[in-house]
C-alpha cells in the first residue's frame, strides 16, 4: 500500500522533470509573496480572479522578482485604457523611490486550479513576446488555505510560442510543430529569497507573534476538496467530449464530401466519355472546389487547452489523495491499530 | 540592561506585508538618506488595522524635510482603484522620532484625522528591529497645540493566509537565505515531523515532572489531558470501515484521473498529431 503512495508521490514528480524550464530559475523574495496573499484576501472573495504585475529584473543567470503591484478589477467602463495608463503611472512612481520597474511577468490567483484558458494564453504569450523570461505566477489561496504555499510559475515552451507567433491554430501546423499537451507551459521552479534585513525582521516576529501555529496541512477533511476538484474535472471533461464529437463530425463531414466530389468527377468523367463517344465536345470541367466548399476544420486551440486543464486538474488531484493517504495512514498509527 | 516599555492603550494591528515592504524601500533608499518616509493605508477605517502602505520620496537636510505630497497623493489614487475602501490612516519612517517628525506629522494630519506615525529600527540601533507606533496627543484644544507622542502597543495580526506564507520563511535560516517550496508528501512530512518535535518536548518535560526534577503545574495538566483526551476512542471495527472507505474513496480518484490522462494523451495522438 505505502508503495502505491510512494509511486504516485514520486510520478508527479518524474513527469513534471520532464518540462521543466530550461530557462533562467527563478528566486522571489517574500514581500512579493505577501503581497499576492494579501490582494487575494482583501479583494478576490469569490470565483474573480486577482491579477497583478511583477517587476524585478534579471541577475546573471536568474529572474528576481522583488516587487509587485496588483491591477484593478475589470469595470465596464473603459478597462482597457485605465490598464495601460494605470501601470504607466505605477511604474513611473515606483521608479522614483527606486523600485525595480522592469516588468517580468504577472500574477494570477486561480480557483481549484482552473487557469488554462485562453486569455491566460493570450496574456502570457503578449508578456513573453516583449521580455523573454517573463513568468506567470499562478497563486492558488484555497490550497494555501489548506496549510501549504501554493504558488507556481509558468513560461510557455518556445514551440508554444512560435505557434502563437504565426496564429496558426489548423491541425496541420500543430501537427507540425509537434505540440503536446504536456508541452504547453514548463514549470520553472521557485526559491523564496531574502535580504538580511528581512531575515531580521522574520526573527523579530517570531518572537513578538503571539499567533499560535496552525496546523492546517494536517486536516483530514478531504471530501469537500475532491468534490469540487472532481466537479471540474467532469466539466472539462464535457467540454472535451464535445470538442471530440465535433471533431469526429467534422472528419465525417470531410470524407463524405471527398466521396461526393469523388463520384461527381466519376460521373463527369463517364458523361465525357459518352459525350465524347457521340462526338459532342465535352462538358467544361467544372470548377469543382467552387461547388463543394471543404468544411472548416475545427480550431484545435481549444483542444490543446482543455488537454492541458483536465491534465492539470488530474495532477492536482493526484498530489492531493497522496497527501490525504499519508494523514490517513497517520491517523490510523495514532489509533494504535494495525 | 533591557527595560521592556510595557504600554496601554489603544492596540495597532499591523500585516507583516507592511513591514517587508518599509524593510525592502529602505534597503532601496537614495545615497545619504538614513531613513525613509511612507504612507499606510488600512482597509477599514473603523479598526486600527494597517494593511498596506507605499514608500514617499523625501528629502531631508538639517532643519528641513521636504516630502513629496503630489507623488503620495498620485500613489494614493492608484492604489485607491484597485482598493477602493483603502484609507490613509498614518505614516512610517526609519528609526527614533526627531524634530523631522513633527513637521512629517503636521503634513499627514492634513490627510488622516488622527494619524499613526510608525516607527521601524531598520538600521538596529539596539541590536535588534523595534518597531513602535505612536500617536500624536494635542494640547488643549483652541489654543496653541503642542505635539507630544504617546506610544501604542502594536500587535501583529495575520490572514490565515499569510500565517502560512510566514511560516515558509521562518525556515529560511540556511546560510543562501533561500528556501525551495516543497511539494506533495513531502509537505506531509514536513509537517509530521514538527507535530513529532513538539510531542518529544512535551514528553521530556513530563519525564522531567515524573522524576521531580521540575514541579508540575497545574494548567499544564489539565492541557495534556485535553490533548490525550482529544484522541477520538472509535472501535477498532468503525475505525476500520472509516479508514477503508476513506482509502477506497482516493485511490479510486487516482485511478480515475490516472485514466483520464491517459484518455487525454490518447485523444491527442489520434487527433491531433
Amino acid at each position: 500500500m505505502l508503495e502505491f503512495i510512494y509511486t504516485s508521490a514520486t510520478e508527479k514528480e518524474n513527469s513534471s522533470q520532464d518540462h521543466v524550464s530550461s530557462g533562467p530559475l527563478l528566486s522571489l523574495f517574500s514581500q512579493v509573496v505577501l503581497k499576492i496573499i494579501k490582494h487575494y484576501q482583501e479583494e478576490g472573495q469569490g470565483t474573480e480572479v486577482v491579477q497583478g504585475v511583477l517587476l524585478g529584473l534579471v541577475v546573471d543567470d536568474r529572474l528576481e522578482i522583488t516587487n509587485c503591484f496588483p491591477f484593478p478589477q475589470h469595470t465596464e467602463d473603459d478597462a482597457d485604457f485605465d490598464e495601460v495608463q494605470y501601470q504607466m503611472e505605477m511604474m513611473r512612481s515606483l521608479r522614483h523611490v527606486n523600485i525595480d520597474h522592469l516588468h517580468v511577468g504577472w500574477y494570477q490567483s486561480t480557483y481549484y486550479g482552473s487557469f488554462v484558458s485562453r486569455a491566460l494564453l493570450d496574456s502570457q504569450f503578449s508578456y513573453q513576446h516583449a521580455i523573454e523570461e517573463s513568468v506567470v505566477l499562478i497563486y492558488d489561496p484555497i490550497k494555501t488555505a489548506q496549510g501549504s504555499l501554493s504558488l507556481k510559475a509558468y513560461r510557455l515552451t518556445p514551440k508554444l510560442m512560435e505557434i502563437c507567433k504565426e496564429k496558426d491554430f489548423t491541425p496541420e501546423g500543430l501537427k507540425k510543430a509537434n505540440i503536446g499537451f504536456e508541452h504547453m507551459f514548463e514549470e520553472v521552479p521557485i526559491v523564496i529569497k531574502n535580504s538580511h534585513l528581512i531575515s531580521v525582521l522574520m526573527w523579530e516576529l517570531e518572537d513578538k507573534s503571539t499567533v499560535a501555529d496552525k496546523h492546517e496541512l494536517l486536516n483530514l477533511s478531504s471530501s469537500n476538496h475532491l468534490e469540487k476538484s472532481l466537479q471540474l474535472l467532469m466539466d472539462r471533461v464535457d467540454d472535451m467530449c464535445q470538442d471530440i464529437v465535433k471533431y469526429n463530425t467534422y472528419s465525417r463531414n470531410l470524407s463524405k464530401q471527398q466521396q461526393q466530389k469523388h463520384q461527381y468527377l466519376q460521373r463527369r468523367q463517364q458523361e465525357n466519355a459518352q459525350r465524347q463517344s457521340r462526338g459532342e465536345p465535352p462538358l467544361p470541367e467544372e470548377d469543382i472546389s467552387k461547388m463543394n466548399k471543404p468544411p472548416q476544420p475545427p480550431p484545435r486551440m481549444d483542444t490543446l487547452l482543455i488537454a492541458g486543464q483536465i491534465n492539470n486538474y488530474c495532477q492536482n488531484v493526484k498530489e492531493f489523495t497522496s497527501q490525504t493517504l499519508g494523514k490517513l495512514f497517520m491517523a490510523e498509527a495514532l489509533q494504535g491499530h494495525n | 540592561l533591557l527595560f521592556k516599555m510595557s504600554v496601554f492603550g489603544p492596540v495597532v494591528k499591523i500585516h507583516p506585508v507592511v513591514l517587508a515592504s518599509i524593510c525592502d524601500s529602505y534597503e532601496r533608499r537614495n545615497e545619504g538618506a538614513s531613513r525613509v518616509i511612507g504612507t499606510l493605508l488600512t482597509i477599514d477605517k473603523h479598526s486600527i488595522e494597517v494593511t498596506n502602505c507605499f514608500s514617499v520620496p523625501h528629502n531631508e537636510s538639517e532643519d528641513e524635510v521636504a516630502v513629496d505630497m503630489e507623488f503620495a497623493k498620485n500613489m494614493y489614487e492608484l492604489h485607491k482603484r484597485v482598493s477602493p475602501t483603502e484609507v490613509i490612516i498614518g505614516y512610517a519612517t526609519g528609526f527614533d522620532i526627531t524634530e523631522h517628525s513633527v513637521l512629517i506629522h503636521e503634513y499627514y494630519s492634513r490627510e488622516a484625522s488622527n494619524p499613526i506615525h510608525l516607527t521601524v529600527d531598520t538600521a538596529l540601533q539596539s541590536g535588534k528591529m523595534n518597531i513602535r507606533a505612536y500617536v500624536a496627543q494635542m494640547g488643549v484644544p483652541g489654543k496653541t497645540v503642542g505635539v507630544m507622542f504617546t506610544p501604542l502597543t502594536v500587535k501583529y495580526i495575520y490572514y490565515d493566509t499569510e500565517r502560512i506564507g510566514d511560516l515558509l520563511q521562518r525556515t529560511r535560516i540556511t546560510a543562501s537565505r533561500t528556501k525551495g517550496l516543497t511539494s506533495d508528501l513531502s509537505q506531509v512530512a514536513g509537517s509530521a515531523a514538527r507535530i513529532q518535535d513538539m510531542l518529544t518536548t512535551v514528553l521530556a518535560y513530563i519525564e522531567d515532572v515524573l522524576s521531580g526534577k521540575v514541579t508540575a503545574d497545574n494548567s499544564v495538566g489539565r492541557f495534556l489531558m485535553d490533548l490525550v483526551n482529544k484522541v477520538p476512542t472509535i472501535s477498532a471495527e468503525d475505525f476500520e470501515n472509516m479508514l477503508n472507505s476513506n482509502i477506497n474513496d482516493l485511490l479510486m480518484v487516482t485511478y480515475l484521473s490516472n485514466l483520464t490522462q491517459a484518455q487525454i494523451a490518447l485523444n491527442e495522438k489520434l487527433v491531433v498529431l
